[in-house]
């Protein structure tokens, strides 16, 4: 019984070893700027890396803090927010509440020991695919650096 | 009939919510002629093994004060649910895990290593640590394990209501009582205090201007604020906004800001999460160096926005780093 177990438990431990750790990202676009971007690069064949998940909201305002810590706890290892440019803003002042929740936000992850890296605010315009491109390319880059977070909670 | 049974019960608390109980001041006494306190560690001398002989579900209803984080109390808390009928998280602290909850964003072992060996009152000594069992001429002798990781009482256990506060107020305390004697207890799991978020009671709430926007934000051992006007229109961070009511607002009748301790409000999906969100979007800053500089004002955002909520908020506590 032991020996027919032996086989499988192995392969899966190679499998691990030879297959890279792929972030999971959890992106919230506002459906202005950001997600007409993420838009713009699917139209013109750009290529970045495939770890995004994008969700489209309506404003970056509109992530609340609890969006972000509820990503994290179900398993994400990263979360991008994207919003306009400041005074871009649709709704006039939604970006603007987000960069101040942000700021926050972003300390109060660090006493949870989630690393600032994992939790990104980027102004990124319409037009603005290839910025896009780099951002998601160099998060992902940085996630792979910090590893899985793995979140166990309590 | 014979009286209904009722029992008291700490874990990780520092008593504030026994002196609640005797805070009912005369009230006390209609308590005590109404049920039978059958077990109350702080000022009845029955032992463990009293409850242990008593039948199951015998006890009506158990208080049960303080956050669960040692062997002991889980034990003590699983024991008090098989007696009970009810079963109360009583004060902050069972309620959400409470002060003690902040413990979490450290573990076990960072604190054993400050308490025991490094902290700048401990340096000198041996470095010598509790040990869950330890060997004296006169025996074996054994303490609880305390964990890394500080519950909330329903973390441990079936909790049937919760009665919020640091410490509950007199009047929920009353009420409650009064409920459960009456046999009109609201459905299972209900906080027994308001639905609505403390600014409703608050007497200085119709101070607070129309919109609520602030410039900057200040603490309160900074400058003397007005007692008379809203406390977040002055730029002091009051939690009032995303409490639960049902104190009267007794730390604003003070002269204090709220800081929190019924707890969020129903369908609040994180607490501390919840009031940063509510004290960005007030904060009227738009350049991002300025705005920066207003947040950063925000000492300690986690010890602030999860004062008594951490262990029951959705991450829980800080991240262990598991050894694979």
């Amino acid at each position: 019984m032991a020996q027919a177990l032996a086989p499988p438990v192995q392969a899966a431990q190679t499998r691990t070893k030879e297959t890279e750790y792929e972030p999971k990202i959890v992106a919230f676009f506002c459906n202005w700027c950001t997600y007409a971007a993420s838009d713009l690069a699917g139209i013109s064949r750009m290529k970045y890396a495939p770890n995004m998940k994008i969700v489209r909201i309506m404003c970056s305002g509109r992530v609340d803090p609890s969006f972000v810590v509820e990503a994290f706890r179900a398993g994400a290892d990263g979360v991008l927010i994207g919003g306009c440019n400041p005074g871009d803003c649709h709704y006039k002042e939604g970006n603007y509440k987000t960069m101040r929740r942000y700021m926050l936000l972003s300390r109060m992850l660090q006493d949870f020991g989630i690393e600032k890296e994992r939790l990104r605010l980027e102004w990124i315009c319409a037009s603005c695919a290839r910025e896009l491109q780099t951002t998601v390319d160099k998060m992902t880059a940085d996630l792979k650096r910090l590893g899985p977070l793995d979140w166990k909670g309590v | 009939m014979a009286k209904p049974k009722v029992a008291f019960y700490w874990c990780a608390s520092c008593g504030g919510c026994e002196e609640a109980v005797v805070d009912l001041a005369e009230k006390v006494l209609d308590v005590v002629a109404a049920v039978d306190i059958v077990f109350w560690p702080v000022a009845l001398d029955f032992k463990r093994s009293d409850v242990e002989a008593m039948p199951d579900k015998s006890i009506a209803v158990s208080f049960i004060n303080g956050a669960v984080r040692t062997s002991e109390q889980e034990d003590m808390a699983k024991l008090m649910r098989k007696k009970s009928g009810l079963v109360i998280a009583f004060g902050s602290c069972a309620h959400l895990g409470g002060i003690p909850g902040l413990a979490n964003l450290w573990d076990r072992k960072a604190i054993f290593d400050w308490y025991y060996s490094k902290g700048p009152s401990v340096a000198k000594g041996d470095g010598s640590a509790p040990t869950t069992k330890i060997k004296v001429p006169e025996g074996e002798l054994e303490l609880p394990l305390i964990w890394d990781t500080v519950k909330a009482l329903n973390q441990v256990i079936d909790v049937d209501y919760y009665l919020p506060g640091c410490p509950p107020t007199p009047k929920i305390i009353g009420n409650a009582v009064n409920a459960i004697l009456a046999g009109q207890l609201p459905p299972k799991g209900t906080v027994l205090a308001a639905t609505k978020a403390l600014c409703n009671e608050c007497k200085l709430n119709e101070t607070k201007p129309e919109k609520l926007l602030i410039k900057d934000i200040k603490r309160i051992t900074h400058f003397v604020p007005d007692p008379e006007k809203c406390y977040l229109a002055q730029g002091l961070i009051c939690m009032g906004p995303v409490t639960r009511g049902g104190c009267e607002a007794l730390c604003v009748e003070g002269n204090m800001p709220c800081s929190g301790c019924f707890g969020p409000l129903d369908h609040t999906s994180d607490p501390g999460a919840k009031a940063v969100s509510f004290i960005a979007s007030i904060v009227d800053v738009f350049d991002q160096k300025e705005a920066h500089e207003v947040m950063e004002k925000v000492a300690d955002p986690t010890g602030i926005f999860y004062r008594y909520s951490l262990p029951s908020s959705k991450l829980g506590r800080k991240r262990m780093r598991r050894s694979s």
